[in-house]
């Protein structure tokens, strides 16, 4: 009896969500706006404001909706990323959220959305345990295990490294997690490493150097975010390292070569992206439509970013609703979206897809691409 | 986990580096460091000195600082050594300002107001600077322009190398300190300090315009703060909103450590802590990531054991 009044309640709820009319469709977006990761949050903001123009409505029964964007800025402080998906979902009454970058906001900004049952989709959180046993939770990036094997077996082959520095900072999720992976692959390949440790915000690492460069590696793979990696470079080669720079997705930021400039010359990072590599289909509408807009080279951030946001259009599309469960439930069941940084499919029970990855290069004051690598 | 992770771990105290010439890398390292954090702590300490007032908005004030220094050359075309003047008098200006419109009015009031409303100064000067300057990080890097590249030379000693750059934070702090002690011991206006620092009301009784002298003290630190983070800047070449909420933080513990009020102090706890956060991490390596817990312990150690810091002087009825 009870499972009766159950499925007259849900198609009650279902016929007055159609009849009242849906006037407007409100998106939540909680990036890093500003702090020392500003970059991060500006790119992808970049990426979302240009998808909203092209597609600012979505297809709900025979209307077009206006979809509306509500940006909050998490400062890329864990605390203030769960504060800002609570205040999205609380006062401003968003059906899904995008973001936030980084692992570590991601995973406290999850925890609420996954409690509150509101999906959220991150653009670049890469580490596992951001969508593990977490029903609400999806991505539009590769994963680190991925990424630390890819990176280790190209050290190991490509840049001939048999000893290796690892700068791991001791706050971010992703660096310890990419760090791990990382390590395990390199010493599978038979590779020897080291660690050196530092705290996120950290400006002077001219002690870790020191202290690394004595043990005269030929490779410091970098897993932390740009800022970081910018002065530790700096540092590294005035206290005389010659050796190659490695780094993952977190290098990725016009900030890196601004900040580091000679110093980064030749670094060699991972990432989702690049304007030269052919991806998907959708890949070069969007490098036209981003350069005519901004007038600059689409970043990986913004790319991923506008992925998520049609990601979530198209699911909220299929869905026919803007109930966040069932928003939920279509997200589970995307395949082969078409995005501009590769095809996602979401494997049964999971928000990772399986996605290429680029190799990018610092040349001449530029991100030059040197291979895609696909799964 | 297979392979063959190199030496490291907590068990092992002393990292690879500590050979002769490893030791004095970490010491020309971690003198550069106090150089700048003494610099800083000078104008905690000359506010302190004559207020009894912790101006937390100090370490923002070293921010706007290297703004000022960025913008006087990108923006308005300065050569560098005229921006950088330029930025060192604004940023003095901009601290009399402060001191004008934030804690004049706060005088009479019970000191704990005015520590609030420093806090307050220091929130309003960093979402300020997010909605002015924007919140992505500005490169400082000379290859931008903004200053000539020589300064980012190294000199060679043996297998030692020396920043240029060391050299220089090192001379400006021996000026800075001469030129203070001197302006303290040897002037007018100087007494005016040592008096208003004893006795407000009492000093204005004998003539002394105290609120001019006040202006002129955060002149004095905040144009140090200036200098301060214009050397800094050049080291770490990034300036974002909330670049100087660290070291300024690192800066109060340095002139905590050497005796809050007293100048000599400041400077002498700008190297202990320079010094005190290199080593650790040459020491014991795998702590290295704990680095400002470590020197938030010093300051506890110090405040335990010598409240006064080390140059201090015991003055009763203090907070």
């Amino acid at each position: 009896m009870r499972k009766f009044y159950v499925a007259i309640a849900t198609v009650l709820a279902f016929v007055v969500v159609l009849a009242s009319e849906i006037s407007e469709v409100k998106i939540g977006a909680g990036w890093e706006m500003t702090g020392p990761i500003a970059g991060f949050g500006q790119m992808s903001w970049d990426g979302v404001k240009l998808a909203m123009k092209l597609r600012p409505t979505v297809r709900i029964g025979n209307k077009d909706v206006p979809v509306k964007v509500v940006l909050l800025d998490n400062k890329g402080d864990k605390a203030e990323a769960a504060n800002v998906v609570k205040r999205l979902i609380d006062v401003e009454k968003v059906v899904t959220i995008l973001g936030p970058c980084t692992s570590s906001c991601a995973l406290a900004a999850g925890a609420i959305a996954e409690q509150k049952q509101v999906p959220m989709v991150t653009n670049t959180a890469t580490n596992p345990l951001v969508t593990q046993n977490r029903r609400f939770i999806f991505r539009a990036c590769f994963i680190d295990p991925m990424q630390g094997e890819l990176l280790a077996k190209f050290a190991w082959e490509q840049l001939g490294s048999r000893n290796v520095a690892i700068m791991v900072d001791v706050a971010q999720d992703y660096v310890v997690g990419l760090a791990n992976y990382f390590k395990r692959k390199f010493a599978q390949l038979g590779g020897k490493f080291f660690e050196e440790y530092y705290n996120t915000g950290d400006q002077d690492f001219t002690a870790q150097l020191t202290d690394a460069l004595s043990k005269k590696p030929d490779t410091i793979f970098l897993p932390g975010y740009y800022s970081e990696i910018a002065l530790i470079c700096k540092q590294a080669r005035e206290l005389g390292f010659k050796g190659n720079f490695l780094a993952g997705d977190g290098a990725d930021a016009p900030e890196l070569i601004q900040i580091g400039g000679k110093f980064v010359e030749g670094l060699y990072y991972t990432t989702y992206f690049h304007q030269d590599a052919d991806l998907s289909p959708a890949t070069k509408p969007f490098v036209e439509a981003y350069i005519k807009e901004y007038n600059r080279r689409p970043d990986a951030f913004g790319a991923l970013a506008f992925d998520a946001y049609n990601l979530v259009l198209d699911a909220i599309e299929r869905a026919q609703s803007i109930d966040p469960v069932a928003i939920r439930d279509a997200l589970a069941a995307t395949k082969d979206f078409q995005g501009v940084g590769g095809s996602i499919t979401y494997p049964e029970g999971s928000g990772d897809p399986v996605k290429p990855a680029v190799i990018n290069t610092v040349k001449n004051g530029q991100f030059i691409l040197m291979t895609v690598v696909r799964p | 986990m297979t392979g063959a992770p190199a030496k490291g771990g907590f068990s092992k105290i002393g990292g690879d580096s500590l050979n002769l010439s490893g030791f004095l890398q970490h010491l020309v390292n971690a003198v550069s460091l106090g150089g700048i954090y003494a610099l800083i702590a000078i104008g905690y300490t000359m506010v302190y000195g004559i207020l009894r007032l912790i101006n937390f908005a100090h370490g923002d004030v070293f921010t706007y600082g290297i703004y000022f220094a960025f913008y006087g050359v990108v923006l308005f075309l300065m050569p560098w050594w005229i921006a950088f003047v330029f930025s060192i008098f604004l940023t003095a200006f901009l601290g009399a300002f402060i001191e004008r419109i934030a804690y004049r009015p706060l005088r009479n009031a019970p000191r704990i107001s005015a520590l609030i409303t420093a806090i307050g100064v220091s929130f309003f000067l960093q979402n300020f600077a997010v909605v002015v300057f924007g919140g992505r990080a500005k490169s400082f890097n000379p290859q931008t322009g903004i200053y000539p590249t020589s300064f980012l030379n190294m000199i060679n000693i043996g297998n030692v190398r020396i920043p240029i750059l060391t050299f220089i934070t090192i001379g400006i702090v021996f000026v800075a300190l001469i030129l203070l002690m001197w302006i303290v011991y040897r002037t007018k206006i100087g007494m005016a300090m040592r008096a208003i620092s004893k006795d407000i009301p009492t000093t204005r009784l004998m003539g002394v315009n105290a609120d001019r002298v006040i202006s002129f003290t955060f002149m004095l630190g905040s144009g140090l703060a200036a200098i301060g983070g214009i050397l800094w800047a050049m080291k770490y070449p990034q300036v974002y909103p909330y670049t100087g909420m660290i070291p300024g933080l690192k800066a109060f513990i340095a002139a905590v450590v050497g005796g809050i009020g007293s100048i000599q102090g400041a400077m002498v706890g700008g190297f202990i802590l320079g010094i005190s956060e290199i080593m650790i991490v040459a020491f014991v390596p795998s702590l290295a990531g704990y680095r400002d817990a470590f020197a938030y312990a010093i300051l506890l150690f110090v405040l335990l054991v010598k409240p006064t810091g080390i140059l201090g002087v015991e003055v009763s009825e203090k907070v």
